[in-house]
């Protein structure tokens, strides 16, 4: 790290410059990341972050963990919506084997990112409210995480890393308890997400502080790469639930949220917006789940086969003792995909490269948090040290995915 | 302009690059001397304003393959910036080898390739030229290896055990 000046004369001229150490362990930062800021009295004139300090090596996992193995570590990425990296993952995967899903997946995925996407908003804001002072806004957005953890709970038997996905289909199918949960939870939500609103919206304090602070011009965010929430928040209209559309997105009418300020309060704004129409999709996917097997069909060789074809059938039987050896597995091409979602977080994408076998040659993440994190120098700078963190929540840098 | 048309402007202009396609995601293969120049004809030209990401992939073990290192460069056209509508994709790939394992920076077209050639450099010791400031950015410093190559062992080559460590005493 260059944090000394260059010269002891440039040293001597920046004299009054104070160098302040902002974490790696700080309450604010809410994971474990590092920034150097030189202050002029309260006024940050530069930041340079120190990223690294989770760096748990999850690429070179991603090279001896097979296909499926792997999910369990995707969770560990963005861990504040788990669901949404696993279904990003296995997409890809699903990109290079061209397995197609089957139209049952295809919903009950697209409701499991949804979900997962209101729960990642509600942390992200709620911490950001947190963090400029807001602590009321924060409980009631966490109160209702917790209920999009029973959910989860209900579908797959974990609360925190779901690991859901299959190659070609997932874990278990959606059961009517869980129909009958998020139905409760769409009926219910949207009162919170009022109060939410009426608790900050309009608050002079909240306001202040996120207002006009760490604008991204639409310009700085193309070109610095941003994605997702930070970039419509900056007026780019791009999404890829509509741009290109995977799953099951383009079957429902829902709206692309953007604003065009692209400070603090547009990220916190688009967020909120985002919460909606995330409901709006689920509400709709819901109701239309289509009939049918959730995992592809035997003759894929990607998904277990269920009880009774195992022991019914002998394609069933193959197929379940083929995938449970070892040295058998799935037939990959020796060919790189790149397949990506719209997570919470951004364009959330994963470059894998097949070599036959079932474990990927090289399993690249595409972290939207890596990306946003490499902006925030830009964004800070000529604002007060106070603003270090409604910047710092405003981006949603979750430690985890930003190091890998 | 299709991206079909892009491709094939390109590919007439450049008759050293290769061009094939998979899963409907088409790459293009280009030899290191032109790589900067097509990319900037690209960004400039081809509207494609946006990296998507940049990374690299060890071919050491990897069946036929003649190169050592490919450099992956996703762009995408956003559309926004030249109002040129949809939304494209072009994956441009560039072949390195150990005897030379440098290439021109690009952050002087998309500044958010900053970070990207650094994690590169990180994970792979290629080194950029003309990148602003090319340090490790997720591992300290001092470490000496490159993990994401294929012949780096998974559990590491003991450097860990070189680190210093400091006791609550001296800190």
């Amino acid at each position: 790290m260059p944090l000394t000046l260059a010269s002891k004369a440039a040293a001597d001229s920046q004299d009054y410059l104070w160098t302040l150490n902002f974490g790696p362990q700080h309450p604010a930062t809410h994971t474990t990341l590092r920034l150097i800021l030189k202050l002029d009295g309260e006024r940050v004139v530069d930041a340079i972050p120190d990223i690294g300090y989770l760096h748990s090596g999850f690429e070179k996992i991603g090279e001896h963990l097979d296909f499926n193995q792997y999910v369990t570590v995707t969770d560990r990425m963005n861990y504040i919506s788990p669901m949404a990296n696993n279904v990003a993952w296995h997409q890809a995967v699903e990109t290079l084997l061209g397995i197609e899903l089957t139209p049952r997946c295809k919903y009950v995925r697209t409701i499991v990112s949804e979900l997962a996407r209101i729960s990642d908003h509600l942390l992200s804001t709620g911490a950001m409210g947190l963090d400029v002072g807001a602590f009321t806004f924060f409980l009631y957005a966490f109160y209702q995480r917790e209920r999009i953890y029973d959910i989860f709970e209900s579908l797959c038997g974990a609360r925190f890393t779901n690991s859901y996905t299959r190659v070609g289909g997932a874990m278990h199918d959606i059961t009517p308890l869980v129909v009958e949960k998020i139905r409760d939870f769409l009926r219910t939500f949207p009162e919170t997400l009022d109060d939410m609103e009426r608790l900050v919206n309009r608050n002079r304090i909240f306001v202040d502080r996120m207002k006009g602070v760490g604008v991204l011009s639409r310009e700085e965010a193309i070109a610095g790469s941003a994605s997702g929430p930070v970039a419509r928040a900056s007026g780019v209209t791009r999404d890829l639930r509509k741009d290109e559309p995977y799953l099951a997105y383009s079957d429902f009418d829902f709206q692309v949220c953007c604003a065009r300020a692209g400070d603090c309060f547009a990220r916190y704004y688009v967020r909120m917006a985002e919460m909606r129409e995330s409901l709006r999709i689920v509400s709709q996917a819901i109701e239309n789940i289509p009939a049918g097997p959730i995992n592809v069909a035997v003759g894929e060789r990607t998904a277990l086969p269920t009880k009774p074809q195992v022991y019914q059938t002998i394609e069933g039987t193959i197929t379940h003792f083929e995938l449970v050896m070892a040295n058998r597995g799935f037939e990959v091409p020796h060919e790189e995909v790149y397949a990506a979602i719209e997570s919470p977080n951004g364009e959330l994408g994963f470059y894998v490269v097949g070599a036959g076998n079932d474990v990927a040659y090289r399993a690249r993440c595409r972290p939207p948090s890596f990306i946003h994190f490499s902006l925030f120098p830009r964004l800070i700078r000529g604002h007060t040290l106070s603003d270090v963190v409604a910047v710092l929540g405003s981006l949603n840098i979750i430690a985890a995915e930003l190091d890998r | 302009m299709q991206l079909l048309e892009i491709v094939t402007a390109i590919t007439e202009r450049h008759p050293g690059i290769v061009r094939s396609e998979f899963r409907g995601q088409t790459r293009l293969l280009v030899p290191r001397e032109e790589a900067l120049d097509l990319l900037r004809a690209l960004k400039e030209q081809f509207g494609f304003d946006l990296l998507v990401d940049l990374t690299c992939v060890d071919y050491l073990n990897y069946r036929d393959a003649v190169d050592r290192f490919g450099l992956v460069y996703l762009l995408a056209n956003t559309g926004l910036l030249a109002n040129t509508g949809s939304s494209q994709r072009l994956t441009v790939r560039v072949m390195l080898n150990d005897s030379a394992l440098e290439l021109p920076s690009v952050t002087g077209l998309w500044p958010g390739a900053d970070w990207m050639e650094r994690e590169v450099y990180d994970m792979f010791g290629i080194v950029f030229q003309g990148h602003p400031d090319l340090r490790r950015i997720l591992l300290p410093d001092e470490f000496t290896g490159f993990p994401l190559r294929k012949d780096y062992p998974l559990q590491g080559r003991g450097e860990r055990h070189n680190f210093p460590v400091i006791t609550r005493g001296q800190a």
